[in-house]
């Protein structure tokens, strides 16, 4: 039988095959020893944990810790109102992705910018700033770039396109995240507070998509320096039940390694022409700051110095603000997002944040914790 | 953001470098720059993310998970099917 495109759809989320892999993640699970905690690192397993109910399906001693992979969530507000001060500026169209309009920072979020008269947009590709751009010649074009690494190397292709087609008028202000040395952060900050927390991460699912650029590669030092087992494993449930079983696997038979669960797309070395692409332009920031996770090293990304003509954080250095912005009082993104709460432990979630009226990035992000356990709640 | 939808490729522009894909009925272009040259053919199921093909998906590999799932359930039917003899077996009221 040849594989036809509705097999990669239907086939991967068929129920029968989850009810069978919960019977199996059931068998192993009674000979674990102490209770896992795995921690899905990205916000699509999150998404696909709560539509399709997996913790139902899991036994008492099999937990999810929901990881920070929410490009929009981790924005700390600092970097809202270096978005939010450019697109104020009167010949600067800002452009970014999907959700980030929506996100607050200290003076508002994009969106109330728009209202005030700036000329802010959301695109579904980097690559639409040039026929942006191509229209208003006499605009700077400032795409704000956001994303792991899934969504590098599309905003290096447009940086390519730019720097080849000589390209005057875009410029990047770059918000690249990186995975692996969020979940060291992780890692350490909890087996800091060994006594006070319970809640250890175990295992790591590593995410699909940020391992189809980069390869499972970047994940060896966690079976090998931290004793933690990583399995890459794909968006769908089927792939999501696969990839817990084959971690329950590891440890019932004494094993720490890097697997690939997703491997129709995930190789060990990635997509290598996207990973040149990426380190043609970019070059690692020595700390980058994450909502709720603080500076976390070596996490982010900016442009290469020999680029900086491009770089509107160098451009506009003189007029973007500094200040650190505190979160609110009642919001606990911070938490959620490092894996200490779950949504439903905030006092103000479902009440005075929902996705009508968000106040923490969480619930503004359709990404988020918090907009998944708001949209899929009822299932738990 | 990461997400991403398996498409077929219908059509490749090489003077572009953009591919057409079909999306469960829905055509939509997709830039190929981040894929090797000639390495997309038609026919080919790729990861489409944010106007870009990021990777090709292996048929081979997606069968061969698509097989292992059909026999988990196989072997998951006839354990079911000799528990349901055992119980018949047993069952005390049986024959009454």
């Amino acid at each position: 039988m040849g594989l036809k495109l509705k097999n990669l759809y239907d086939d991967f989320r068929k129920p029968d095959t989850i009810k069978a892999y919960a019977k199996l993640i059931n068998d192993e699970a009674k000979k674990l020893k102490k209770t896992i905690n795995i921690m899905e690192v990205c916000g699509g397993h999150t998404h696909t944990i709560m539509k399709f109910g997996l913790p139902q399906l899991m036994p008492s001693n099999v937990k999810f810790i929901h990881g920070p992979g929410c490009p929009v969530c981790i924005m700390p507000k600092e970097r809202i109102d270096h978005a939010y001060t450019l697109a104020m500026q009167e010949d600067v169209i800002l452009v970014t992705l999907g959700d980030m309009i929506k996100v607050p920072g200290s003076k508002g979020s994009l969106q109330d910018a728009r209202a005030k008269g700036a000329d802010v947009r959301y695109v579904y590709s980097p690559m639409e700033c040039i026929k942006i751009a191509s229209q208003n010649q006499d605009k700077k074009i400032i795409f704000f770039a956001i994303g792991f690494e899934t969504t590098t190397p599309m905003t290096a292709a447009l940086v390519n396109t730019v720097v080849n087609k000589d390209i005057k008028n875009i410029f990047f202000h770059i918000n690249h995240v990186t995975v692996p040395e969020v979940m060291v952060e992780l890692i350490d900050s909890r087996d800091e507070h060994v006594d006070s927390y319970n809640n250890q991460i175990d295992a790591f699912l590593g995410p699909s998509h940020v391992s189809v650029i980069s390869g499972s590669k970047i994940y060896d030092k966690f079976p090998k320096d931290y004793n933690r087992p990583v399995v890459v494993t794909g968006f769908e449930p089927v792939d999501m039940m696969e990839g817990i079983y084959m971690i329950l696997k590891q440890i019932n038979s004494n094993r720490c390694e890097n697997e690939i669960q997703y491997n129709r797309v995930v190789s060990y070395e990635g997509n290598i022409t996207a990973q040149n692409l990426i380190n043609k332009y970019f070059e690692k920031v020595s700390l980058f700051k994450w909502r709720g996770l603080g500076n976390v090293p070596d996490s982010g990304l900016k442009l290469k110095d020999e680029y900086s003509k491009y770089d509107a954080q160098v451009i506009y250095k003189d007029i973007l603000p500094i200040d650190e912005v505190e979160d609110h009082k009642l919001c606990i993104c911070g938490d959620i997002l490092r894996g200490m709460a779950h949504p439903n432990e905030c006092t103000i979630f479902g009440t005075a944040c929902k996705p009508s009226s968000p106040m923490g990035s969480c619930m503004v992000s359709s990404e988020g914790a918090c907009a998944a356990y708001y949209k899929y709640g009822n299932l738990i | 953001m990461c997400l991403s939808i398996p498409s077929k490729v219908v059509k490749i522009d090489k003077e572009s470098n953009i591919a057409t894909v079909d999306t469960m009925g829905v055509q939509r272009e997709a830039g190929l720059d981040l894929m090797e040259e000639g390495d997309v053919k038609i026919g080919d199921y790729v990861l489409l993310h944010i106007g870009f093909v990021m990777n090709k998906i292996d048929e081979e590999d997606a069968l061969a998970s698509l097989e292992t799932y059909k026999e988990i359930l196989e072997i998951m039917d006839e354990e079911d099917r000799q528990r349901a003899i055992l119980e018949d077996d047993e069952c005390p009221n049986r024959g009454n």
